[in-house]
């Protein structure tokens, strides 16, 4: 039941507010396909409990068929909780809020933790412009798919002799290829017409180069899909001053992550790309790139979280829960409150907190 | 160098401002020499060199003292390397415009040999490597990599030869050149010889492959007393660590250690930590968060190459290596453009910026200054710019528009 806000009434009687609905042919569900699911719900530190808050407010207010089970998980933890895992294995679908990692504590990533123990081998981010956003980058339109295991990431580091430090660079065939499957996959399944491995192989020869031949492997197999390789400094700089050359990328760990949060940079910002983990059992989806997902205490302390980014990420989650009309019914709601340009958090330059933005979408929602 | 005209420039006053120059810094520290008071080093350095078995040095060379270099009149001697494709053209353009600058600089060409050296196992003959180990300063244009086996790249035979440790590249935008950013003005320090780069890789089984990063204190410790310096030197006021600590603890860990080592040593220097994913994002949003940038070897690779994308590309981006006893070679990251070589459509913008930041490292700021600005109002009046800036004039007439303007 949609609250009857004074705004809210005064939409409905005018004649004038609303763009006219245009009803997307939907699929045939299955009896018992609205029996609400089970969702975990990992909050996180800093400002995750402001933004899961958000989104849990918004499929309250849609009466999306969902419901959250809510784990309290934070950065310093040691390990992941035992029942926590054993939820998301549950429900094989899990929303996230960012988990501080202390820098150079000791303490292992457990973002990183969580990836490896699930599985969950493929990143995605999507990069997209949203009218309403300041941005000096036009037709951007990206999606980056970021292999998640292992790479740069693999945790394996040791002191040789005092003052000598090394650490392993992983790289593996297996993982290779099912991260490009991934890629080509996504491609195909959703109309995208290029995909873009990025490397490092004239320095990594060994390391990138199996990467590469694992890409080239799986690009035969999608003839229809072009493909083609670009030096990851090269593919900075190409960012950055022409950004329509790209459409899907893939990418291995470190690289990814650093591409992923450029993309999003030059799209309009971190604090606006949806995005998520996937692997074959489970999905998390948490806010794309991990720059900014922690916040700062200022923002903290005067709640001026920007919680777009989950809610276009649990617009993804519900597409994945198959509710296809609920998720199209929250973006159409948030592009609006983007473009009305109204209600803008501080990254954008306003003033608003995170509960204004909330009221302003589930106000939105038709 | 008389000892009368040597006892005047202490006499001046001016030779040492604040603190040694960093090149006598480096040479202390490669000649194993304690730092103390900066004229007992230098006299220190005219006696161990004429002790040692080189006595013509001493007498011939112009450069007994690095740091009185910037006040003797004697030309000072450097390398340049015109390199292939549009390299000689871009390097007739330097050195024209250098000349009617009245830069006190004489030029030691040297080329690419068409065979390989064995001592050097590249292209790069031995005669040259030795020029810029004895010139101490050189310019390098872009030069093409011969395909082929049984030789080192010419860019890995330079680093290694020279122990280029630190790659400089200064990118600011330049006015009048729009590109989506304006306000760029910072200088990324990139680690030159380990880290992801050391080219350690093996496959343990078929499948399987490990890539080793190395991160060792002494090369962190270097690259960041470099960057403070640099900072110090140039009146910049942040110096940012970028890093992956919080990923991979022990090597970042390390390298972060260093630089807050040396951070505690230039007190009126702010110095802060940025995570790499971070970084890349605030760079896109707002580049004038930052000043100066020290980072490991691939970081500093993206960041650097991102840093020159925002300012307009490679064909507009300076850029300096420092070596070990302050050897300086300044050089064009752009490639050698085989299909316009020879028609004098090149843009020697890079080439000029790289050095007019290798007089800074000499200390001729005001040569430097006058040749930046110069070049900056030709590009900003906008009459002569070359091909791929959007105009369509010839590298001669640009040339000639940045002499006119000296």
């Amino acid at each position: 039941m949609a609250r009857r806000s004074l705004p809210n009434l005064l939409k409905r009687l005018s004649f004038t507010a609303a763009p006219p609905r245009s009803r997307t042919i939907t699929y045939m569900p299955r009896p018992g396909d609205g029996t609400p699911r089970a969702v975990t719900l990992i909050p996180g530190d800093g400002i995750g409990p402001l933004v899961t808050n958000a989104v849990e407010q918004v499929m309250e207010a849609m009466h999306a068929p969902v419901y959250f089970e809510r784990y309290e998980v934070h950065g310093n933890m040691k390990i992941f909780p035992a029942e926590v895992v054993e939820s998301i294995r549950r429900n094989k679908v899990c929303l996230k809020g960012g988990l501080i990692t202390p820098v150079g504590g000791g303490v292992s990533s457990l973002n990183v933790h969580l990836r490896k123990e699930l599985d969950l081998y493929a990143a995605l981010v999507n990069c997209r412009n949203m009218p309403g956003l300041p941005i000096r980058h036009e037709k951007v339109d990206i999606v980056v798919v970021r292999e998640n295991t292992e790479g740069e990431y693999a945790g394996l580091e040791h002191e040789v002799v005092p003052g000598v430090v090394e650490s392993l660079k992983v790289i593996t065939k297996h993982c290779s290829e099912r991260i490009a499957e991934y890629a080509f996959e996504y491609a195909y399944l959703n109309n995208r017409k290029k995909v873009t491995a990025v490397h490092k192989a004239n320095i990594m020869k060994l390391a990138d180069g199996l990467f590469l031949e694992s890409c080239r492997e799986v690009a035969e197999r999608y003839p229809a899909i072009a493909y083609n390789e670009i030096i990851v400094d090269n593919c900075c700089m190409q960012l950055v001053s022409r950004p329509e050359q790209f459409d899907v990328m893939v990418t291995p760990n470190l690289y990814g992550n650093l591409v992923a949060n450029t993309a999003a940079g030059i799209a309009g910002g971190t604090g606006f790309m949806p995005g998520g983990n996937v692997g074959a059992d489970y999905a998390v989806f948490e806010q794309g790139t991990s720059a900014g997902n922690v916040g700062n205490d200022k923002i903290i302390a005067e709640k001026k979280a920007n919680p777009v980014a989950l809610l276009l990420s649990s617009a993804m989650m519900l597409r994945h829960l198959q509710f296809p009309s609920f998720a199209d019914r929250l973006e159409t709601a948030v592009g609006r409150v983007i473009a009305e340009g109204k209600c803008l958090t501080k990254d954008l330059g306003g003033d608003s907190t995170t509960q204004q933005v909330v009221d302003a979408v589930i106000a939105n929602i038709d | 160098m008389s000892l009368q005209s040597f006892l005047s420039v202490f006499r001046r006053g001016t030779l040492f401002p604040f603190s040694p120059s960093f090149v006598e810094l480096e040479r202390a520290k490669f000649q194993h020499i304690p730092q103390t008071s900066p004229a007992i080093m230098a006299f220190k350095q005219i006696l161990s060199r004429a002790l040692r078995s080189r006595p013509d040095q001493i007498l011939s060379s112009p450069s007994a003292f690095s740091a009185a270099r910037a006040f003797s009149s004697a030309p000072i001697t450097a390398t340049l390397f015109p390199g292939d494709g549009i390299g000689p053209e871009i390097a007739e353009s330097v050195k024209q415009i250098f000349r009617e600058a009245e830069v006190p600089i004489e030029w030691e060409e040297h080329y690419v040999g068409t065979e390989i050296d064995p001592r050097t196992q590249s292209f790069l003959t031995w005669e040259s490597l030795e020029s810029v180990r004895r010139n101490r300063v050189g310019l390098k244009g872009p030069m093409a990599t011969p395909i082929g086996k049984g030789h080192r790249s010419l860019n890995l035979t330079l680093r290694k030869e020279l122990n280029l440790y630190a790659n400089v590249r200064p990118c600011y935008s330049l006015p009048g050149y729009k590109t989506r950013y304006d306000d760029v003005n910072l200088v990324t320090i990139r680690e030159n010889t380990e880290g992801e780069y050391s080219g350690l890789e093996h496959q343990v089984v078929r499948g399987v492959v490990e890539s080793l990063k190395i991160i060792t204190r002494q090369a962190s410790l270097r690259v960041a007393e470099y960057a403070f310096h640099y900072a110090k030197a140039h009146g910049r006021e942040r110096v940012s660590a970028i890093h992956k600590a919080n990923i991979m603890q022990k090597t970042d860990g390390l390298f972060l250690k260093c630089c807050r080592e040396v951070a505690e040593k230039y007190p009126e220097i702010t110095y802060e930590e940025v995570v790499i994913d971070n970084c890349c994002m605030m760079l896109v949003k707002n580049p004038a968060l930052f000043d100066v940038l020290v980072m490991p070897n691939l970081y500093g690779d993206i960041i650097s190459d991102l840093c020159a994308g925002l300012i307009g590309g490679l064909g507009l981006t300076p850029s300096c290596n420092i070596g070990e006893g302050g050897i300086a070679l300044a050089e064009a990251v752009h490639g050698s453009a085989p299909d316009i070589a020879g028609k004098n459509l090149a843009n020697p913008t890079a080439l000029l910026l790289s050095g007019v930041s290798m007089l800074r490292h000499l200390e001729l700021h005001d040569k430097a200054d006058r040749i930046q600005k110069a070049v900056l109002e030709t590009i900003a009046e906008g009459k002569y710019r070359t091909a791929d800036l959007g105009g369509s004039s010839t590298t001669s007439d640009f040339t000639r528009a940045i002499c006119d303007h000296l």
